[in-house]
């Protein structure tokens, strides 16, 4: 029931995810978090089964920092999801696999922005938009339709908005809040959390001409 | 360790202590630090052949059935719990206590297995000395449930089943954190664990204001569980009910359910 979208833009990546945290049929927590600081340039948004989520990511965001003070510079993104990537793979088949999935998104001096789509099979690709949950049956299509590369901020964020308008609108399962992070040059910025904008009803008299002609053919 | 060579003892091989029982020594010792694994391979399978559709003529039917709640407000924290003990239909205990005395500041629900609550939360009342001791501080509620979140998240798997909130005052102000042996670990201002927390949610968060007086937060606390024992079959007994302040924390009273079903209707 969790979404993360993921969206590269010009020099930046955008990561949002919406921010229930709900057990059963129950929401425990409107307002989660549920992405996490590997570093200053690289931030990742995990989905999937409870302690898992958290005991991963801090367990990556640790070796991160770790190697940050043994070497005294940052992994690049890439090598950073690698690393990621060979943690699920190895531990998918021993008796405690991480059941996570997972976005990176990171910006590099070499690379530029880069985005990162793991699942927790253990496989990674470098994509310019991605989906996890079962949002993704609803904006991936958006995405494929509008996203086009180097997008400024404001048109990232209008894409954004239109995903999360189609999944408040289409979604049996009400996601009513996503927070929202940007990874640049400069850092990772968090920006107001984004809701979808309340729609006008149809209107009364045009639903009534079809019944009509319903009624007729 | 710290408490080792303050008190000048040596736990080497061979401890006069434990008149060389090497296994029994380091079991006491590092329980809560390395993950004790029972001498048999499977604990989910052992268990399934007692479990109600499994082989054996011995069918153990764990407790599971109960409403907690907990929320924070301006004057600290209060915490509601029922105190009925089902094994499948049978209605095992009406008196349970729910509420698990962690230290002065700190309190923890009972929901789920009874055993496995109350002996990681007794686990982690050593934890919590422990940090005291070594800090010359009171631990914090987000590191308190740090630790039982992480000493559960080893056993994931295995079997365990607790849904716990722990409650405190520390630096912070008020602390209520959820905590459940999958793992999972939040931090919200209402929180309800159980079967009937779903109707405990329904009455605290039409009444829930942060600015509620002390005696309006505890009747409400004392309504939402009384209405989830109305409904819910596995929850009953009486309502204990906790104030967390920054004092620490009091009992403030315990009402038998039935007596409350007849004073709410005559107020109405």
């Amino acid at each position: 029931m969790e979404c993360l979208i993921g969206i590269r833009g010009k020099d930046f990546v955008l990561l949002a995810s919406d921010s229930v945290a709900g057990r059963s049929v129950v929401a425990m927590k409107k307002d989660h978090d549920k992405m996490f600081q590997l570093s200053s340039k690289l931030l990742m948004a995990v989905s999937g089964e409870g302690g898992d989520t958290v005991q991963f990511a801090e367990y990556i965001a640790k070796n991160i920092q770790l190697y940050r003070m043994r070497n005294g510079y940052d992994l690049s993104t890439k090598a950073a999801a690698s690393f990621t990537r060979r943690n699920l793979a190895d531990y998918l088949r021993s008796s405690t696999p991480y059941m996570v999935n997972l976005l990176i998104g990171g910006h590099d001096d070499n690379d530029g922005a880069d985005l990162y789509y793991m699942d927790y099979l253990g496989s990674m690709v470098n994509l310019p938009f991605a989906v996890h949950g079962y949002g993704s049956f609803f904006t991936l299509s958006i995405m494929d339709r509008y996203y086009k590369e180097d997008m400024t901020k404001e048109q990232t964020l209008a894409l954004l908005q239109r995903c999360i308008d189609e999944i408040h609108e289409r979604f049996i399962v009400n996601l009513n809040s996503f927070k929202v992070k940007i990874i640049d040059k400069d850092g990772i910025h968090v920006l107001k959390d984004i809701r979808p904008t309340t729609k006008p009803p149809v209107e009364a008299e045009g639903t009534q001409q079809q019944q009509q002609l319903m009624d007729t053919a | 360790m710290a408490l080792e060579e303050i008190a000048g003892l040596k736990f080497s091989n061979g401890s006069d202590l434990f008149k060389g029982d090497r296994l029994l020594a380091d079991d006491c010792l590092q329980a809560s630090f390395n993950l004790q694994i029972p001498r048999f391979c499977d604990p989910v399978q052992f268990l399934k052949q007692y479990s109600e559709d499994g082989d054996s003529n011995v069918k153990i039917q764990f407790d599971h059935g109960t409403t907690t709640l907990a929320f924070k407000f301006q004057q600290g924290v209060i915490i509601a719990v029922d105190s009925r003990a089902t094994a499948g239909q049978w209605i095992a205990s009406q008196t349970v206590k729910k509420v698990i005395e962690i230290n002065r500041f700190l309190l923890g629900t009972m929901a789920g297995g009874a055993a496995d609550c109350s002996f990681w939360e007794r686990l982690l009342a050593k934890q919590c000395r422990l940090y005291e001791l070594r800090n010359k501080e009171r631990i914090s509620v987000a590191a308190a449930s740090k630790l039982l979140a992480n000493m559960v998240y080893g056993y994931k798997g295995m079997g365990l089943s607790m849904g716990t909130m722990i409650c405190g005052w520390d630096k912070r102000g008020p602390g209520l954190y959820y905590v459940d042996s999958d793992g999972t670990r939040l931090a919200n201002y209402t929180f309800s664990v159980g079967s009937g927390s779903t109707y405990a949610y329904g009455v605290l968060d039409s009444g829930y204001r942060w600015d509620l007086s002390v005696d309006e937060a505890v009747a409400l606390g004392r309504r939402a569980i009384y209405h989830a024992t109305h409904r819910d079959a596995y929850s009953g007994g009486v309502v204990n009910i906790y104030h967390m302040k920054e004092t620490g924390w009091v009992k403030v009273s315990q009402d038998d359910v039935f007596d409350l079903h007849y004073k709410y209707l005559r107020k109405e």
